[in-house]
């Protein structure tokens, strides 16, 4: 028995027992979605520990050989990639039980997180591209759904942009994936990867490859692509908000990336420099109109979301520089953004509690009333910043290590200058909400939500002082997965697949 | 190739509703429109003039058949189709309620 399968598995099955179990014992729902999540983390877990001997892991889905049937691949990228969706996912769920009951209807909210939660983890593992579709579709219709959970004017509206735009992404992916299959006769990953080289210089292989980054770009919310965002992370409850910014937009535009540039088309910087400077064009672009929009903001959660589109643009600069720092630096930045990202929307979440507002004019001086949160949004702040002893500066400094490496002195200089955007607009908010004096009615945040926000603090600052390891056992790895390139399909056809 | 062709037209005028109309249902009806010219082109794909049903029997040559796979993934898509379909209307009907407008241009409370 594989334990592959579990990771989509679980959670799915869980969103359908949880309407039937809802209806038994209502606060059983939280239990399930807060139970399945903690075994998906050990899951997750022990999947990092299987990686380090064997480079891939391959499932077949009702034992059909790779070619023919829907298998799974697990390497160490798709175990990196697991490992976070399920902290904040732990996180969100810990989050939402205090969070949701102002809420009615929970076990909706909860069938559609562990509905996400199963995408997002068959988008990590799955084999086949199709399937892959089908899995963005499962997370994509959930989050929409989810935007709206509220149904006020401002959800309803927010949620309409997202499905406008995130459709017409996804619909785009459709199309690049019938004119694959048109050429190619095929939809496993590795076995499109062979094919394509036979078409290496031609137009259909940059047209498809344009289309799924114009496809992936959306879904990522980068800059020309991303005005979906800024309405749908405020508009969603915060441990919904929190996942999405946290890992949503990395799984469905940063990892579909990844995996098709690097080990399906196969390129490299060396190769084929054209796509990088795109990728780093549009990173670059993202982090200076982002960041400076940010600035102007005047909403907790609005200013956080167009921050988030900053950073994402940072982890598209790692990929573009495309040598090993640069890589690892980006993968290193998925997860010191997933953790700070996701704590940040948390504290929001937790002001919005004890408040009823996220308008940055009207809160004060919530740095005494609520300590823990005021805390735990100062670490996350710092590690978004890059701060030493915090895994987000690890992260950039790798990120901009790599672009010396490269030979762009000119952009790691750039990268550092617009890194001090987010200190000022990330400042906004610290002297507003927390250090102005003011008087504003609020209570502490409950136990549990103090709990999910502790726990991503230690992460943060843990991680950041065992840097070294983590690079060594989790990233490291995981960036090899990506730079090996056109070997994926060697170890997807002639890989260990018994038992495992 | 004309039949290929056309299902590029359809897909334009499609993304031609999505990014003109006003109408939050025209809209609608433009992605209904983009989700059809995939799915006829996904079908095309597999379609071979003059060819049997892919089922297989001891007389034919497998050169003989229709690409069966195709078929089966646009059966997937429209299925995922209607699930953001069916949203996207739920949606719509929510706003009407609300605004009592289809009009895109009344409904803008989100600023940027």
């Amino acid at each position: 028995m594989s334990f592959i399968p579990l990771f989509f598995a679980l959670p799915l099955i869980s969103a359908f027992l949880i309407p039937i179990l809802g209806k038994i014992y209502k606060p059983l729902v939280w239990i399930v979605s807060t139970v399945v999540s903690f075994v998906l983390f050990i899951l997750a877990l022990y999947g990092i520990a299987v990686t380090q001997q064997l480079p891939m892991i391959v499932y077949k889905m009702g034992n059909w050989p790779p070619p023919l049937g829907i298998v799974m691949a697990f390497d160490s990228f798709s175990a990196f990639m697991v490992l976070i969706i399920s902290i904040i996912v732990f996180t969100g769920s810990l989050f939402s039980l205090r969070y949701m009951s102002n809420y009615t209807g929970q076990w909706k909210f909860y069938t559609l997180f562990m509905l996400m939660t199963a995408g997002m983890m068959g988008i990590c593992i799955t084999g086949d591209l199709f399937n892959m579709f089908v899995f963005l579709e499962i997370a994509a219709i959930s989050s929409y759904a989810l935007v709206a959970f509220g149904v006020g004017a401002e959800e309803l509206e927010a949620s309409f942009k997202y499905i406008v735009m995130g459709e017409i992404g996804g619909l785009t992916f459709l199309l690049a994936i019938a004119l694959i299959y048109a050429k190619t006769s095929t939809l496993n990953l590795a076995d499109i990867s062979t094919s394509l080289q036979v078409i290496r210089h031609t137009t259909f292989f940059s047209m498809t490859l344009g289309m799924m980054l114009f496809a992936f770009s959306i879904k990522a919310a980068l800059v020309p692509f991303h005005s979906w965002l800024p309405d749908a992370y405020p508009a969603a409850p915060a441990p919904i908000s929190s996942l999405l910014a946290g890992i949503c937009t990395k799984v469905f535009g940063i990892y579909t990336t990844a995996r098709i540039v690097f080990n399906v088309f196969g390129l490299t910087r060396a190769n084929e420099p054209m796509v990088f400077n795109i990728l780093i064009g549009l990173g670059l672009l993202s982090i200076a109109f982002a960041g400076l929009t940010a600035l102007n903001q005047k909403d907790y959660k609005r200013l956080l979301a167009y921050s988030s589109i900053s950073q994402v643009g940072f982890i598209m600069l790692g990929f573009g520089i495309g040598n090993y720092y640069g890589v690892v630096g980006a993968i290193l930045y998925i997860l010191a953004h997933g953790l700070a990202k996701g704590l940040l929307f948390l504290t929001s979440g937790s002001v919005v509690h004890a408040t009823g507002t996220r308008d940055l004019q009207k809160l004060a001086g919530l740095g005494e009333r609520m300590p823990t949160t005021a805390w735990s949004f100062r670490i996350g702040a710092l590690s978004v910043i890059g701060l030493p002893p915090l895994v987000g500066f690890f992260a950039k400094l790798l990120i901009i290590m790599g672009a010396i490496k490269a030979g762009f002195i000119w952009l790691a200089i750039l990268a550092i200058v617009l890194s001090v955007l987010s200190l000022a607009y990330l400042l906004k908010i610290e002297s507003s909400v927390f250090m102005k004096k003011g008087k504003i009615d609020a209570k502490t945040a409950p136990f549990t939500m103090r709990i999910a926000m502790v726990f991503l603090v230690v992460l943060i600052v843990l991680l950041g002082i065992g840097f070294q390891p983590i690079i060594d056992f989790v990233v490291g790895p995981a960036a090899h997965a990506l730079l090996r390139g056109l070997e994926y399909s060697h170890l997807v056809f002639g890989s260990f697949t018994t038992n495992f | 190739m004309i039949i290929f062709a056309s299902c590029i037209i359809l897909f334009l005028i499609g993304l031609y509703a999505i990014v003109t109309k006003r109408n939050l249902i025209k809209i609608a009806i433009g992605f209904a429109l983009i989700e059809y010219a995939i799915n006829l082109f996904f079908a095309l794909v597999g379609f071979k003039r003059g060819a049997l049903a892919p089922i297989i029997t001891q007389l034919d040559t497998p050169h003989n058949f229709v690409d069966p796979i195709p078929q089966a993934l646009v059966l997937t898509a429209i299925v995922i189709a209607l699930g953001t379909t069916a949203l996207m209307l739920t949606i719509i009907l929510r706003i009407y309620n609300r605004y009592k407008t289809f009009d895109i241009a009344e409904i803008r409370k989100l600023r940027g």
